[in-house]
């Protein structure tokens, strides 16, 4: 059950917008789509809607083949990043609007209208219009009106981007909780890795018109099969070197090395990339198997709690990210550890190097 | 293996235009292109001329005369107009009150009849009971646009650009008030002076509108009639026989269907090629 | 580089006020450092862009003074106030080169050419865009853009404050963070006088030495950004900043002992107890609760871990009251009757909002 994607193609003009993509997606719990703008989310997603036909390749639903089904066939609810409401019609009436169209009884419309406006805490309002309502209140009543819908698959083409951060970290909580019960399969396209994190569920990390893997949302992010993968679920973005392994030994320049652990020690000698999380390179020591480096620091940034410091160490521009006040001055020089127990190794195509 | 998604049943909702379009555009045309060449002295009965009626035309120096006054018209008109409309449309306040009073009265002469256009100005401008031909003349200068075709060119061309002015500030003010506000601020902060407030950001940001505006009274004006008709009949003499005034002559006047019909064809293709070529010129650095 | 007062500044949308609803600001008095990077934070309709365009001067206040190192700026336009200023969204001229763009605000104050030239590619130079020269500006992505209008901003040699109005709402996320750091770079490097205007913490906090948080048109607090996370002096403030937002809970007050839901929290210090009528609530940020293992403290059901990483997002339910706390990537949660401390130094009393102790 849910939906699948089976050899889906989307060419427009000369350029290929999806290639060749097999996914499927299920039902419960949120589906992300995590990749920078033009990586190919909204694209999919108006594929998955039947908004666009693919060039090559199905659209399976409830194991049936929808390719080409209109989408005023489907069972669809979408909700955009600009907010979308019928300009004239009142809170009631824009929530109200596809159960007028499927011809629900008018005392049937008003209950399930008032008990959603209820849940998205829209009661106050059902008699303004769009316009006298906040943007936050606007992106409640799209969303209003897609769950009432009850459609089978819901999409969520970055709805709170436009929204205020904290405003953003509210609806964020209570989006899982409104689709819990709806037995919807429900896809979310972010850009931003935190909120796959927080949404939980699946996520696709998606790169110029390519899914790069698909899985549970932790499992993706702690075990990223390449280095796009892992770049795409990095914010700030993750730092890596060029590491050489001889015999026993890591080499990030020939002052820098360390023991290489156990399950490693066979992989073959040779060039690697080392890929470490901002938060696994800190000014303290956090355990004995640390590795030390130097570098230049070029901007340090203080967050209330935390601090971000950025250096130059040899060619490259590594970010830190640390808890605690760590205010360096620029061109200071800082002493930083990787956590190498945590860190990632990927080989010379990208591959993550598992053992 | 893909199906075509579209809603069949659109089509049926298209077919009235088609039909309606058909009647009224489409098979009158062929019957243009039918007269175009073949000579005809009624009866239904056709001889094949070919490309002679075009030949006639393109070499008739009536052709070329007529031709010749039309893209003067029209270059009058759209020298004055287009940079009379701006100036209005700059003017023109952004909020208030009297923002729907300006844009009512701008509206105002677009929707009088073009007949009654002819009619008022020729009532106006005639010299001894009109307002304003009896003011020129009272002013010392001897006017008369029945009989001088210098005041019948001026009067026709005033005429045009009270009619049509408006349109012109209409969409020009759409596309005035369509710029944010940002940009005018950050003018301000660097220091920019009113003119080149003007040159680099209005004007720029106005492309669009100016060129649909510039395409509209193109089109119009080189197939003007009415207006000029009702003014001046074409005259004094034929100084003011624009195409369309000269083809109705040829057409109805003298009955000569087959060169007017060649006439109408090469109309077409001229006002045509000139917005095309316009248009792409425009749009060329368009993202 | 100037010094910026604020003297009872006020100021209304509408033409006849009546009551203090109708003001958009209402009453600021404060003072910024010259050479300081502020940011003014709050959520959306709370005044910060109101009060951004009255310290540029496309603004005008209904009432009160702006002064620039004592003078009274007020009712200078905005072209002699020598400010620079960036917009939401990128603003360049389509017409001209990135050169030309850059060099348009020295062109219109009659500077010589070679003067141009050398701060052009000064400029251009710390802000990346040498390459782009020569290109058209309207060929530019969004951020290169966005430094375009940055650029202008920066070539005019005496200019007394920078101003951003969410600068990076258009930009890219994954090029957020590095323009960002290059802003902050450049007041490291230049020491003008910046403000910074915003409704995302992250960008805030990092940005700035000294934020000013606002909230319904009123200054609530102005500190460093740590102040302002350890030492919040309204519940607006402990609920804005931190993502997620300081928890706050109903509070008793028993024999000078503070407790909640019948657990002693603290002792009330005896400087405070005169301040404490009202509602009472405590606030304590979810980064200093911690689990404890002797199983004292308030017993909590465990409803949603998040896990993202670095950190972990724990929703914990006590009695009636949902708890958010913050655990670091070592801990370990426990499996069976979890017991949350607060930590005593970093819970915060709050009475009608304002803190007490």
């Amino acid at each position: 059950m849910g939906i699948e994607l089976k050899g889906i193609v989307k060419q427009v003009g000369a350029d290929t917008h999806i290639y060749k993509t097999d996914l499927k997606l299920t039902k419960g719990g949120f589906n992300v789509l995590l990749g920078t703008t033009l990586s190919g989310k909204t694209t999919l997603m108006r594929l998955m809607a039947g908004l666009e036909k693919p060039n090559k390749g199905e659209v399976w639903f409830d194991n049936k083949n929808v390719t080409g089904v209109a989408v005023q066939k489907r069972s669809v609810a979408m909700v955009y990043q600009a907010f979308v409401n019928y300009p004239s019609y009142t809170v009631f009436d824009n929530i109200a609007s596809p159960l007028k169209v499927k011809g629900v009884s008018k005392s049937e419309i008003k209950s399930r209208v008032e008990s959603i406006a209820d849940l998205l805490k829209l009661s106050p309002m059902l008699n303004r219009l769009p316009a006298e309502l906040s943007g936050g209140q606007q992106q409640r009543t799209a969303l209003a009106r897609a769950l009432v819908k009850d459609a089978d698959l819901v999409l969520l083409d970055e709805p709170l981007a436009n929204l205020d951060y904290k405003l953003r970290e509210e609806l964020r909580d209570e989006l899982p909780k409104l689709f819990a019960d709806s037995g919807a399969t429900v896809v979310y396209a972010t850009s931003e890795p935190l909120e796959a994190l927080l949404l939980g569920g699946h996520t696709a990390t998606l790169y110029e018109g390519k899914v790069i893997q698909y899985g549970e949302t932790p499992i993706i992010y702690r075990s990223p099969n390449n280095l796009t993968s892992a770049a795409i679920f990095s914010d700030p973005p993750i730092n890596t070197a060029s590491i050489t392994k001889k015999e026993d030994r890591f080499y990030l320049s020939s002052a820098i090395n360390w023991k290489v652990d156990e399950p490693f020690k066979n992989i073959p000698d040779g060039d690697y990339t080392l890929g470490v999380r901002p938060h696994h390179l800190t000014p303290e020591n956090s355990h004995d198997k640390a590795v030390k480096i130097e570098g230049q620091v070029q901007v340090t940034e203080i967050n209330g709690s935390e601090s971000v410091v950025h250096v130059n160490f040899g060619e490259n521009n590594w970010v830190s990210e640390s808890h605690g006040i760590h205010p360096y001055k620029i061109g200071e020089s800082a002493e930083l550890f990787i956590n190498i127990k945590h860190s990632l190794l990927f080989n010379q195509q990208g591959a993550l190097v598992s053992v | 293996m893909i199906n075509k998604t579209t809603n069949q049943k659109a089509w049926f909702l298209v077919i009235p235009v088609v039909l309606l379009v058909a009647f009224n555009a489409l098979i009158p045309l062929m019957t243009v292109v039918n007269y175009s060449v073949q000579e005809t002295f009624g009866d239904n009965i056709f001889f094949w001329e070919g490309a002679k009626w075009f030949e006639d035309v393109l070499k008739s120096e009536r052709f070329h005369a007529s031709f010749l006054r039309q893209l003067a018209f029209t270059g009058m008109i759209l020298v004055i107009e287009i940079p009379l409309g701006i100036a209005v449309a700059l003017a023109m306040p952004k909020k208030g009150f009297w923002v729907s009073v300006c844009l009512v009265l701008m509206a105002l002469p677009l929707l009088i009849p073009w007949n009654v256009v002819g009619a008022m100005w020729n009532i106006f401008a005639l010299p001894d009971i009109g307002l304003l031909g009896r003011s020129i003349n009272a002013l010392g200068i001897d006017y008369n646009f029945t009989q001088q075709p210098v005041a019948a060119w001026l009067t026709t061309v005033a005429m045009d650009v009270w009619h049509w002015t408006s349109l012109v500030v209409l969409l020009s003010y759409a596309g005035l008030t369509a710029i944010p506000d940002a940009y005018y601020q950050a003018a301000k902060i660097d220091g920019a002076s009113k003119w080149a407030i003007f040159w680099k950001i209005q004007l720029p940001k106005m492309k669009r509108v100016l060129t649909i505006a510039i395409l509209l009274r193109f089109m119009d004006s080189f197939m003007i009639y009415t207006e000029p008709f009702v003014l001046t009949g074409g005259g004094p003499g034929n100084t003011t026989t624009f195409l369309s005034i000269d083809l109705v002559k040829v057409a109805l006047g003298q009955f000569d269907l087959g060169p007017a019909a060649a006439m109408s064809l090469i109309y077409f293709f001229v006002v045509l090629l000139i917005s095309w070529v316009f248009y792409t010129l425009m749009m060329r650095n368009e993202d | 580089m100037a010094q910026i007062t604020l003297e009872n500044l006020k100021h209304s949308y509408l033409p006849n006020p009546k009551g203090i609803d109708d003001y958009a600001l209402k009453e600021i008095n404060t003072a910024w450092e010259d050479g300081g990077a502020y940011a003014l934070l709050g959520p959306s309709g709370c005044g910060k862009t109101t009060l951004l365009n009255i310290i540029s001067g496309l603004l005008t206040p209904s009432e009160g003074k702006i002064l620039f190192n004592d003078k009274d700026v007020t009712n200078i336009p905005t072209t002699e106030r020598d400010i620079a200023q960036v917009f939401q969204f990128p603003v360049v001229y389509d017409t001209m080169t990135v050169y030309n763009n850059l060099s348009f605000p020295l062109r219109n104050r009659g500077y010589t050419e070679d003067k141009i030239r050398s701060r052009v590619e000064d400029v251009a130079k710390m802000l990346e865009l040498e390459d782009s020269l020569q290109k058209r500006a309207s060929g530019l992505t969004a951020d290169g853009k966005q430094k375009i209008s940055l650029g202008r901003g920066l070539v005019r040699e005496s200019v007394n404050v920078i101003m951003f109005d969410e600068p990076l709402t258009v930009i890219d996320p994954h090029l957020k963070w590095k323009l960002r750091s290059k802003l902050k770079e450049l007041h490291q490097r230049l020491g003008t006088t910046m403000i910074y205007v915003t409704h995302d913490q992250t960008e805030a906090l990092t940005f700035a030495d000294k934020v000013v948080v606002m909230h319904e048109g009123t200054v609530v607090q102005i500190g460093t950004p740590t102040e302002l996370f350890e030492h919040p002096q309204h519940t607006f403030v402990g609920h804005f900043i931190g993502s997620p937002g300081m928890n706050i809970l109903p509070a008793e007050i028993n024999n000078g002992e503070i407790g909640f839901e019948g657990s002693l929290i603290k002792t009330l210090s005896n400087t405070s107890s005169n301040k404490v009528n009202g509602k009472l609530e405590i606030g304590i940020r979810p980064e200093f609760i911690h689990f404890n293992s002797e199983k004292t403290g308030l017993p909590v059901e465990i409803t949603k871990v998040s896990d993202l990483g670095r950190y972990k997002i724990i929703e914990a339910q006590h009695k009636q009251h949902a708890i958010k706390m913050v655990a670091y990537e070592d801990v370990s949660i426990p499996s069976e009757s979890p017991h949350i401390t607060f930590d005593p130094d970093k819970t915060r009393l709050y009475a009608n909002g304002w803190v007490v102790s």
